[in-house]
């Protein structure tokens, strides 16, 4: 009996964001999944699947800035949880474009206080490595694709 | 009768672009409480746009969405546009088309292949099917393949297909590589076969949920997603002028988005209410191709809405090959503002529905912005037909084959309606009016 081949397991999350690099990990799938499907199991992927509570894991990729306690937390947790963890867009690595509102002038802020009080936002809207040790930077608006897919293999490398 | 009393609380659900999650309360049989909440949080775009170039703004305004960038992107130049009155060329409108369209087929593919069909084969994602199964290796391999030529589609127009950098006020700043059009046509035309079968799958889908709902979509002779009036299945034609009027504001305490009424009550913008509504302006060879399908519509089973995204897929390519084969592109320089002033209003079908843009511009500044997406629009009909779908549950009117108590069968079915709205919550969460009382 052959044994099965131990895949690298892959936490993607996002926080506040457009999501648009996520959208491009998915195009990145197009023309390797069956490569990366033998290879990584995407465990913690809510675009891809229902996964139950979350577990250790090799790697996470996080997309987006943090806007709250509640997302502060659950990024601190993944960060307990994985051993590597990548900021990947814009707004996960600079904060921006989601952290505008932390420039906006006071009548823009004034406009916004509600909301803001009513969903429990954070003063601030932070980038992940105010928060958390990052170990691997994709930025972009959307991702670089090619940076995203050269370490990914680098990773796949590793784990080999 | 047996009492029913049940608590659901669903904080992620899965397969669904961004983040959404429901509170449901049953108390001797009757809902006590059914709140759908987007729970993604505000960028604030509308604010943030205040003060930045007219020129930049549809360039912003995209990163409201990374899913519907490119819908985005052409609403804002049309609103634009319109405020400073220019007109773009036939060229111009027609690389606007391929924009769209692959932006159709790319997220339509998507929604199909990875959210809903795990679904229908009882599997938790599209990565589990079976790559030894002839049937589930070739629905993997179709899911990638179809994605790709929307994904390649759109590159090729719009220099990419998310944050799409060519088009620009008046016209383009780039021009379709001529050497990457033959080998386009070529993808488009071998994924055409799978994309038939994708819609006889749905076709044959067992999900059915019918609501007596109004539909809003453009309305025009070649099924164009981004011009022509808006109808209505109560009859009414709407002008992109008046669309916002006809609409009100409901602000729903538990949700980070805005949702709205038309005729004081909920209604549906998306592909099921384009294809009721203007399934004649569906191009020639999809009529053919999709014939038997299209006797499924006008519907109003809102899981149809996924035969109709199908059905769009397939027009989309048709409509594109057809351009592709019958265009070439001439540089052109991009048409000049005739004013610097004025107010416009942009409306795009995007994958999920009606997109509305309102921008105001003083000096070749932006001034003041609303904007309106398909999922806050759609938002309290999702909520109303999760409550029409419990209901049915609660009469006992549904079993499942699958098994698992009421909490699982509900939670289940649920999730597999929501999906079929195809919701967005990052353009739903862009920003949020306050009305709360």
């Amino acid at each position: 009996m052959v044994n099965p081949v131990k895949k690298l397991i892959l936490g993607w999350f996002t926080f506040t964001c457009s999501e648009d690099s996520t959208m491009l990990m998915i195009e990145a799938l197009n023309t390797r999944w069956q490569d990366w499907t033998e290879k990584i199991d995407f465990k913690y992927a809510k675009v891809l699947r229902k996964s139950s509570s979350l577990g250790p894991m090799d790697v996470a990729f996080v997309e987006g800035a943090i806007s709250s306690d509640l997302q502060e937390t659950k990024l601190k947790t993944i960060r307990q949880l994985a051993k590597k963890l990548v900021a990947v867009g814009s707004c996960a690595v600079t904060g921006h474009p989601s952290a505008q509102r932390n420039l906006f002038n006071p009548s823009q802020t004034q406009a916004i206080k509600p909301i803001l009080e009513k969903f429990n936002f954070n003063s601030q809207t932070k980038k992940l490595s105010d928060i958390v040790t990052v170990d691997y930077l994709v930025p972009g608006c959307p991702m670089d694709e090619t940076k995203f897919v050269e370490l990914m293999n680098k990773i796949l490398a590793q784990a080999m | 009768m047996h009492q029913i009393n049940l608590d659901l609380s669903l904080d992620e659900i899965s397969k669904i672009e961004g983040n959404a999650g429901l509170d449901l309360s049953i108390q001797n049989n009757q809902i006590t409480k059914c709140h759908f909440k987007i729970t993604e949080y505000k960028r604030f775009y509308t604010q943030a746009i205040k003060g930045k170039s007219a020129a930049a703004a549809p360039s912003l305004l995209a990163r409201i969405c990374g899913t519907c960038s490119n819908a985005h992107i052409l609403a804002a130049l049309e609103a634009i546009e319109t405020a400073l009155k220019i007109t773009p060329s036939p060229q111009t409108m027609l690389l606007r088309r391929l924009i769209i369209s692959g932006l159709i087929i790319r997220d339509h593919a998507l929604h199909l292949y990875l959210f809903v069909l795990p679904d229908l084969f009882q599997k938790n994602s599209l990565l589990d099917f079976d790559n030894q199964d002839p049937v589930e290796h070739q629905l993997l391999h179709d899911a990638f393949a179809v994605k790709d030529a929307g994904n390649q589609l759109s590159i090729l127009t719009g220099g990419r297909s998310v944050h799409a950098p060519y088009p620009q006020l008046g016209g383009f700043n780039q021009l379709p590589d001529p050497e990457k059009i033959p080998p386009l046509i070529q993808k488009l035309t071998a994924v055409r076969p799978a994309v038939i079968k994708l819609i006889d799958i749905f076709l044959n889908s067992p999900f059915k949920l019918i609501h007596q709902v109004p539909y809003l979509a453009n309305k025009n002779p070649d099924y164009s997603y981004l011009t022509g009036n808006i109808v209505s299945s109560d009859g009414v034609n709407i002008t992109p002028q008046t669309y916002r009027r006809q609409l009100k504001h409901v602000s729903l305490p538990y949700s980070q988005a805005s949702a709205y009424t038309y005729k004081d009550t909920s209604y549906m913008v998306g592909a099921l209410a384009r294809i009721n509504l203007n399934q004649s302006g569906l191009n020639s060879n999809t009529k053919t191709a999709a014939a038997k399908a299209l006797t499924a519509f006008p519907s109003q089973n809102v899981f149809d809405n996924n035969l109709a995204q199908a059905i769009e897929i397939l027009n989309a390519v048709d409509d594109s090959l057809d351009i592709l084969n019958q265009t070439g592109f001439t540089p052109e320089t991009p048409v000049k503002p005739q004013v610097n002033s004025g107010e416009g209003f942009g409306i795009v079908e995007a994958p999920r529905g009606l997109l509305y843009h309102h921008l105001t511009i003083d000096n070749l500044i932006v001034k003041d912005a609303e904007i309106l997406v398909p999922t806050g629009q759609n938002q309290l009909n999702i909520e109303n037909d999760i409550k029409l779908l419990v209901n049915i549950h609660l009469r006992g009117e549904r079993s499942s084959h699958l098994g698992g108590d009421l909490k699982q069968r509900l939670t289940r079915d649920i999730e597999i309606l929501i999906r079929a709205y195809d919701p967005c919550m990052s353009c739903a969460s862009h920003f949020l009016k306050i009305r709360w009382k």
